[in-house]
């Protein structure tokens, strides 16, 4: 998120006239004259709008599905009551009930899987990063970060649906004609991880992987040169080097690109359900929107109190370390 | 840095495999939309049709969503691109108690799950509020979605902007105060058009979020209303409707790459 540039832009388009800004309105001058030095007056008039916008619709909203999430269902109508009951957060949070440890299961693994996306995201994304930052010549760098953020901005559905049609195994129900042809990784490559979980990781790491690569980029290239040439003359080999003197600096980096490649593969259902086999309610995103479907909106408001809880202790953790000046 | 041939090589291998890993699965998409055939099973290259491409333009359906698409994320990016820069401007010039729980608060709908989001939003739309002497619904359609992508394309635009005017320095500000310029002559012929290609392009890069969201959009649309997204997300899975979202998907990529392609070169170049 957010450029990364060096270069300030030029004031253009000023019109004078005489050499001169032309005179504000006199009630222009007087709306001048009462916010000249108040800060107060200032501040209300820029964020005032803003965050009312934000307090009202937003963190209103996620107050409201805290509320929610203490409703019963009526048995007859299916429809959330105003009576207010424990029964759904202790239907999502009691892990002392069999029935709850599967929800739990299913959560645990959503997790696994939002690591090991944010895992392999760091993975790609470091190696790139660096060489474009570092190694690639001057010239070339602004190019190349932008032919890897754009793919960003293809669209998300598009690109879900992008790797059914990449992953797609041969013989499934939709291959041509009753030909029994695979997608292009099959057709080409003669192997293809078909519809499932590996599928769906492969699929997630290509959605966030630009958001991993921007804040580490942008990281590297404001590192100083001068570090990495001084561990090299103090003796340190490239492997030392980075681990005593470029991944210290990159952390807070590195914990912004997570913020987005694990808390979005946390809420993730619309993946799994473009490239995954059959119904298997593989991640909690999935759980939560069947429930919801079912109908059961209180419920479902509950589930959704893991993540929510999950993401905001994960955005404390990573605030520590410095991730917000790397947004 | 200084590596030795091979390393730069194994870099430079290492690059073009994770760009072609990026932009494979949007050629297959695109290769797609011109296949004989009405399936996801890879053609090869030979074999070329634009009947999906003229039959998508004559179906009613997909047209209206990628209007509708279009009407949404345009209010959206409006209402963001105003709030953004007031937020941007709150945040670069003044400080204030609470500065770090607002810039949190602005970061939360991108940070937040879209599923958190959506569930709330649509538990609130769906909401009679009564407020004594009136109440009130909010309901579902194009009203909501636009409240909707508004509120989480807010931090594209406030980033953009905010980024722009804490690089530009102060003295700026000051030179003009020291000239004599009133706060509104300040703002008209340096602030704004500091801001004014940081602006547009978080205008732009709010436009391309809006256009393409889903999860919240699925949430908070209501069954009447339909985006583009929406439409292929509910055909996907129809085979009889492959072809037609191949070519949908294709003319979403054609109109949101270039765009941020456009963004980029504002940031980069302030009003070059």
């Amino acid at each position: 998120m957010g450029e990364c540039l060096d270069r300030t832009p030029l004031l253009t388009e000023v019109d004078l006239t005489d050499g001169r800004a032309g005179e504000p309105s006199r009630l222009v001058r007087g709306v001048n004259r009462s916010f000249h030095g108040k800060r107060g007056l200032g501040v209300a008039s820029t964020l005032g709008l803003p965050l009312t916008w934000m307090l009202f619709v937003y963190v209103g909203s996620l107050l409201l599905l805290v509320v929610s999430a203490f409703y019963q269902l009526d048995p007859i109508t299916q429809k959330p009551s105003d009576e207010l009951t424990w029964d759904n957060l202790i239907a999502a949070f009691n892990v002392f009930d069999p029935d709850v440890r599967d929800t739990i299961w299913v959560l645990v693994r959503t997790v696994g899987v939002a690591l090991t996306v944010t895992v392999l995201c760091f993975l790609i994304a470091l190696p790139v990063s660096f060489f474009i930052a570092k190694v690639a010549p001057k010239w070339i760098r602004r190019g190349l970060v932008v032919a890897l953020l754009l793919p960003l901005w293809a669209g998300y559905l598009v690109k879900g649906y992008a790797w059914r049609a990449m992953v797609a195994p041969s013989g499934g129900k939709f291959a041509a004609d009753g030909k029994g042809a695979g997608g292009f990784l099959d057709a080409t490559f003669g192997w293809t991880p078909g519809y499932g979980r590996v599928a769906i990781v492969i699929t997630l790491v290509y959605f966030w992987l630009p958001y991993m690569v921007l804040p580490i980029y942008a990281g590297l290239d404001r590192m100083p040169p001068s570090l990495v040439d001084a561990a090299g003359d103090l003796g340190a080999r490239p492997f030392r080097t980075f681990k005593d003197v470029i991944f210290p600096l990159l952390k807070p980096a590195i914990a912004a690109g997570s913020i987005f490649t694990f808390s979005l593969t946390l809420g993730d259902y619309i993946v799994p359900q473009m490239v995954n086999n059959g119904k298997e309610k593989f991640m909690f995103g999935t759980l939560i929107n069947s429930t919801l479907g079912a109908p059961n909106q209180p419920l479902a408001a509950a589930y959704t109190l893991w993540p929510l809880l999950i993401v905001v202790l994960y955005l404390i953790a990573m605030k520590r370390m410095g991730a917000f000046e790397n947004l | 840095m200084k590596l030795s041939l091979p390393a730069r090589l194994a870099f430079v291998a290492f690059t073009v495999l994770t760009l072609a890993f990026l932009y494979l699965p949007l050629l297959v998409v695109a290769r797609l939309s011109f296949n004989p055939q009405a399936s996801v099973a890879w053609p090869g290259w030979t074999g070329w049709t634009t009947e999906w491409w003229t039959k998508a333009w004559q179906t009613d359906a997909p047209r209206e969503a990628l209007l509708n698409s279009c009407k949404v994320a345009f209010v959206a990016m409006l209402l963001a691109m105003f709030l953004g820069t007031l937020a941007a401007m709150a945040m670069a010039r003044f400080s204030f108690f609470g500065k770090n729980t607002v810039s949190f608060l602005l970061v939360l709908p991108i940070a937040l799950p879209g599923i958190v989001t959506g569930i709330a939003l649509q538990n609130t739309f769906s909401r009679e509020f009564d407020l004594g002497l009136f109440s009130f619904k909010v309901g579902f359609g194009f009203h909501s979605l636009v409240i909707a992508h508004a509120t989480f394309c807010v931090v594209v635009a406030y980033n953009n902007v905010v980024a722009r005017l804490r690089r530009s320095s102060p003295n700026l500000l000051e030179a003009s105060a020291d000239l004599g310029a009133h706060g509104s002559q300040t703002f008209r012929y340096i602030t704004f058009p500091l801001m004014r290609s940081a602006l547009v392009a978080g205008g732009i890069l709010a436009f391309a979020l809006s256009f393409d969201e889903i999860v919240v959009t699925t949430f908070t649309a209501g069954s009447g209303f339909q985006t583009l997204p929406v439409w292929i997300y509910s055909n996907f899975s129809r085979p009889n409707n492959v072809p037609l979202v191949n070519v949908m998907a294709t003319f979403v990529m054609i109109v949101s790459i270039p765009l941020a392609w456009l963004a980029q070169r504002l940031t980069d170049g302030g009003d070059g």
